[in-house]
């Protein structure tokens, strides 16, 4: 019995595993439209930030993933402290349907 | 009033930086309440303001990864996320979404893919809706029958427990989920987060809508945890997206870090509220959020039958949504300055 249930989470989790990669082997997708920020109206940070766009996705997608989970805990901290000043209870609650 | 509007650099449009601001402040409170992304409601707003479809939702995609992050680490704090059983689920919702969104290419090329996604989100919608208040219906009931008897329900007392069937199902590996207070099965939230995870890329959206009353009505988390939960897996699904929309060169991140300004104040707002309403007043108020949704796509449906009606559904369906955004975040802000007046006061009194 104890054989049949291993065998069974293999082919379940290999099911799991495969079906994305079956999935993509069957899937199509279209060619990649590429558009290409008009930088001559732009200038300071606006304008580099447009550059780098052009210049290299890549390097332009790391920086928004790193930029956007930075901001969010800078605001994250913020509040903290403004809530923490106000005086509401940030650490517990009643766990309770109704 | 020039100043009023900024030129987006990567999409080349103005945009009214205001509204950003106010969107952003909106569905900041109300995923930060409900543990969703809410691209329901972000995307049209995105495309009203200027933006074309495509930027919309890889901006809306962008700033959801912030917002989720601050709403999970405010959840966090409470002890609403269960980050065990997050781990777990993103397994499922990774590999379904990828198998959703294959689905939807081969959909599109027998050229069924409108007919599928419309109906499909709208018989997937309607049946939410049936849950949810067919459980609030049955909480009621068994409140009466209690209070008929001379009795007390139990605190965490829910209607519709198909989750103590579902964790009868004891096939190995098991798993204690200490924070949600559940024991079952690791294969019952895999397969729940595949399934989610393939209707939600079937249907095009990250998942919250689904995921949520999934965790409560499968899984049996408690309300909140649920939504803690479930925006741990939207902020990591949201960074993913954020990732892969960028790359194809479709988010704003100037936008993106606008709306995650007003999306800062609107998520602490949504998720400190949850301190102060009970489970059962979470799960009415997202039913009404999935019956508005519910009338949104209806009227966007009407054309298709009714010729000449395009214009008006569509102004109905704007109004629609933006009105559903201002009357929930008003009642979620309410009913947190109330809370919070509450327990201050308390405290004051305490010395």
């Amino acid at each position: 019995m104890k054989a049949l249930w291993k065998k069974m989470i293999v082919a379940v989790t290999a099911m799991f595993l495969l079906m994305p990669m079956a999935a993509f082997a069957a899937g199509g997708g279209g060619a990649g439209i590429v558009i290409v920020a008009d930088t001559r109206k732009l200038s300071g940070i606006m304008a580099w930030w447009s550059n780098l766009y052009n210049e290299s996705h890549l390097y332009f997608t790391i920086l928004t993933i790193i930029i956007i989970p930075t901001v969010g805990v800078i605001f994250g901290v913020l509040a903290d402290i403004v809530m923490h000043f106000v005086g509401i209870d940030l650490k517990s609650r009643d766990l309770a349907e109704h | 009033m020039d100043w009023l509007y900024i030129l987006m650099p990567i999409s080349g449009v103005t945009i009214f930086w205001p509204g950003l601001i106010i969107l952003g402040v909106g569905v900041g409170i109300i995923g930060g309440f409900f543990g969703m992304g809410g691209a329901w409601m972000v995307t049209p707003g995105l495309n009203i303001l200027g933006f074309p479809m495509a930027f919309a939702i890889g901006t809306d995609i962008a700033h959801m990864a912030g917002k989720s992050l601050i709403s999970t680490m405010r959840h966090g704090k409470f002890g609403n996320v269960d980050y065990k059983l997050g781990v777990i689920m993103i397994v499922g919702t990774v590999g379904g979404f990828e198998v959703g969104a294959q689905m939807i290419m081969w959909l599109e090329r027998i050229g069924s893919v409108d007919k599928v996604v419309r109906y499909g989100y709208l018989a997937l919608l309607t049946f939410i809706a049936w849950l949810v208040f067919h459980d609030v219906a049955k909480r009621r009931a068994k409140d009466r029958a209690a209070l008929a008897s001379g009795q007390k329900v139990d605190e965490k007392a829910t209607g519709i427990e198909w989750h103590k069937t579902l964790h009868k199902i004891k096939i190995p590996p098991m798993v204690h989920l200490n924070v949600a207070g559940i024991y079952c099965s690791a294969w019952l939230p895999i397969f729940v987060s595949f399934l989610t995870g393939w209707l939600a890329g079937i249907l095009g959206i990250g998942g919250g809508l689904i995921r949520m009353p999934s965790l409560i009505y499968l899984l049996g988390c408690p309300t909140h945890v649920a939504v803690g939960t479930d925006l741990f897996e939207v902020m990591i699904s949201g960074l993913y997206g954020a990732g892969s929309f960028t790359y194809k060169g479709r988010t704003e991140l100037v936008a993106a870090l606008i709306m995650l300004v007003g999306a800062s104040v609107g998520a602490q707002v949504g998720s400190v509220a949850t301190k102060y309403i009970k489970g059962y007043g979470i799960r009415i108020a997202f039913g009404t959020a999935v019956i508005g949704c519910i009338v949104s796509i209806v009227l966007k449906l009407i054309p298709d039958y009714i010729a000449g009606t395009k214009a008006t559904t569509d102004i109905l369906a704007v109004w629609l949504v933006n009105g559903l955004v201002v009357a929930l975040s008003a009642y979620i802000t309410i009913r947190m300055v109330q809370g919070a007046k509450r327990e201050i006061a308390a405290k004051k009194a305490r010395g």
